[in-house]
């Protein structure tokens, strides 16, 4: 068990491209840290790199308080768990399990205890003397885990570990990670391009984009308190919606109203650069049916017309999809979103309650609860409503 | 693979099988039928010897030349095979598992090896041979056929060993395993019926050969038996050696069928199944 420290770390491949930039995160002692973000984001890099099957370009990796740069992986004392499992198809799971024992020379009893403890913790007894052939996807992925857990590493790396498994399958293996790694309270560092798998499980997460560490909070600073428009658009499903809008003396003026903005709101506005072009955010929740809400709650709130796309029912909850007409919200961060998720920039979605009349084709009347708004500036992509980064 | 074929194109299948594997062995059976009659009966053209004799098997074992032609075979084989199959491995897994400059050029080279006629190289080789002092010398035949049997041996095992998921390595390192480790407890055994293959594949190639052997071989120093059945002679001019051709013919085939049945059962499919998924 160990604290990680990255310090600056950044990787350059010859031909001069960079996956990861300058990224430096401390990760303490028995923390469960995410490393979330799409597809080429450089999360895998910095695991491979944590794990010495990658070398770093520059800055400093300690694991342990001890500079571990030139250490080769198998010197570093960190188990790793593949997303392909990597199961060694010619050993049983004894075997398997037993392996990096076998390799660090433990006295043969040692091994066959350590062995039993572990398929013991991960029900894995009954299997012992199969192949990885003869497994189920969720089997071969314990396997994978006791091999790792079986030695007792300073760390725990997993890249990707429940991304072959059914969905029913996957909640279970993410609720077994979490009970596993609170048991031992091993320092574990887990790479998922899931968002929701990244806000369940992580103490911290790590939200990347090309390269570059977006933000590193806890889920709830992420989902509420966003640095910037790609964590806004990422953390969260159903995604926050963005409106184009404009400032004005009072406010901001959106597609569909102007909205006066608390005082509270204008001193974090000057707190900020000014400017040239705004975004605001919604989060789902926060957009309601105006004909289920009282009275009170309509005062305070925008109330406006859409046409209903398409209303997808989750039984407690219903998403209405709706779009708007004209120029939607523009920005390189969000470009970045919509590549990701496909989804068009004049699409918006809410969630209401099940009791909502809202029919797709109709139109309906939504209300939107002004003080829960989020602005950011379009061209930085910063958020606009927590103080400015330093 | 568990999807049940219908039975009538089981059947179907069976035929076709059966008609391969009769055509295949049909020319075997008449050189073993050739084999066991006596020379005046050679000629009868009857595939059941009407009369059945060892005199032939007897006769081309007088005199040591073709057992010592055996002897030469069997060694030169298995240094071709255990050079090529460990020089060919190194440079396989080099090929399928790091980007080098110069590989592509490597493998267009093996491939034209393996293209090249032979035919054409004889005349050349017979000369340097005889020059440096190789000719009718066991090293003399064995570098040639390295030569021409490790592109053979490199394609072989190179599309083995890209079959192994990478991770694998990966996953023994994270282990605590070093390179050597890696490749000898996790990489080998899986690779092992790549290996094997390669193994069958070059030591065949270098038992069979005619061309070389009877180029650049003399005396019982270096002869194979490929050689030493073409050398046979009838015990009086006026004699065709047939039957000692065709026992010649079944001795040398008992080794490749020995070599085969020792390793096929290392030859197994999906011997990597349940290694990662998809």
């Amino acid at each position: 068990m160990a604290e990680i420290v990255l310090d600056r770390v950044a990787k350059s491949y010859a031909g001069g491209a960079a996956a990861v930039k300058d990224l430096s995160i401390t990760i303490a002692d028995g923390e469960f840290v995410i490393l979330v973000g799409p597809s080429g984001c450089g999360k895998s890099t910095t695991l491979n790199m944590i794990a010495g099957l990658e070398d770093i370009t520059s800055g400093e990796l300690r694991i342990g308080g001890d500079r571990v740069n030139e250490k080769a992986a198998k010197d570093r004392d960190i188990a790793m768990v593949f997303q392909s499992y990597a199961l060694y198809p010619h050993m049983t799971v004894r075997q398997n399990i037993a392996f990096p024992l076998v390799l660090a020379k433990v006295p043969k009893a040692d091994v066959a205890t350590k062995v039993e403890e572990t398929a013991k913790i991960l029900d894995l007894t009954e299997l012992l003397d199969r192949k990885p052939g003869q497994l189920s996807g969720g089997q071969r992925q314990r396997v994978a885990m006791g091999r790792a857990i079986v030695r007792s590493p300073k760390a725990f790396l997993m890249d990707e570990p429940l991304s072959n498994l059914d969905a029913k399958l996957r909640v279970q293996m993410r609720a077994e990670i979490a009970r596993l790694q609170n048991r031992l309270g091993t320092t574990t560092v887990y790479v998922t391009h899931d968002q929701t798998e990244a806000m369940t499980l992580g103490d911290r997460v790590v939200v990347m984009l090309a390269g570059v560490a977006q933000q590193i909070g806890t889920p709830d600073e992420l989902y509420h308190r966003p640095a910037n428009l790609f964590v806004a658009g990422f953390i969260g499903s159903p995604s926050m919606n963005f409106f184009p809008a404009t400032l004005t003396d009072v406010g901001v003026r959106l597609p569909f109203g102007e909205v006066t903005l608390t005082s509270e709101v204008h001193d974090m506005l000057a707190r900020h650069p000014l400017p040239r072009n705004v975004i605001a955010g919604v989060r789902p929740e926060h957009l309601d049916d105006a004909a289920l809400i009282d009275s009170y709650a309509r005062i305070k709130a925008l109330t406006f017309e859409v046409t209903v796309d398409l209303v997808e029912s989750l039984g407690s909850d219903k998403y209405v999809h709706f779009h708007t007409e004209g120029e939607g919200a523009q920005s390189a961060q969000l470009a970045e979103l919509s590549t990701e998720s496909g989804v068009g920039a004049n699409q918006f979605v809410e969630r209401v309650p099940a009791e909502t009349a809202a029919v797709a084709g109709q139109p309906a009347q939504l209300a939107f609860d002004t003080s829960k708004l989020t602005l950011f500036d379009a061209d930085t992509g910063a958020n606009l409503s927590i103080p400015p980064a330093e | 693979m568990s999807e049940r074929v219908s039975s009538g194109r089981a059947t179907g299948w069976t035929v076709v099988n059966v008609v391969v594997v009769l055509y295949a062995l049909f020319p075997v059976l008449w050189i073993l039928s050739l084999s066991l009659k006596p020379t005046s009966t050679v000629k009868d053209g009857n595939l059941i010897p009407t009369q059945v004799t060892l005199d032939n098997y007897k006769a081309i074992f007088q005199g040591n030349t073709f057992s010592s032609a055996l002897v030469n075979s069997i060694g030169i084989g298995l240094i071709t095979t255990v050079i090529a199959v460990v020089v060919g491995g190194m440079a396989a897994y080099a090929i399928a598992r790091l980007a080098f400059p110069g590989k592509r050029v490597l493998v267009g080279v093996a491939l034209l090896i393996a293209m090249f006629p032979q035919i054409s190289l004889v005349t050349p080789l017979f000369n340097i041979e005889r020059s440096i002092g190789l000719f009718d010398t066991w090293p003399g035949l064995v570098i040639p056929y390295i030569t021409f049997a490790l592109p053979l041996a490199i394609y072989t095992m190179s599309a083995f060993f890209k079959e192994i998921p990478w991770d694998l390595e990966k996953a023994a390192k994270m282990d605590g395993a070093t390179p050597w480790q890696a490749f000898t407890k996790v990489i080998a055994p899986l690779a092992a019926p790549g290996i094997v293959t390669a193994a069958i594949l070059v030591f065949i190639f270098a038992w069979n050969d005619l061309l070389l052997a009877l180029s650049l071989t003399a005396t019982q120093r270096a002869i194979t038996a490929p050689v030493a059945i073409a050398n046979f002679t009838g015990s009086s001019q006026f004699e065709e050696p047939t039957g000692s051709i065709a026992a010649g013919a079944m001795i040398i085939t008992v080794p490749i069928v020995v070599f085969v049945l020792i390793f096929q059962r290392r030859i197994v499919a999906g011997l990597t199944s349940g290694a990662v998924k998809g």
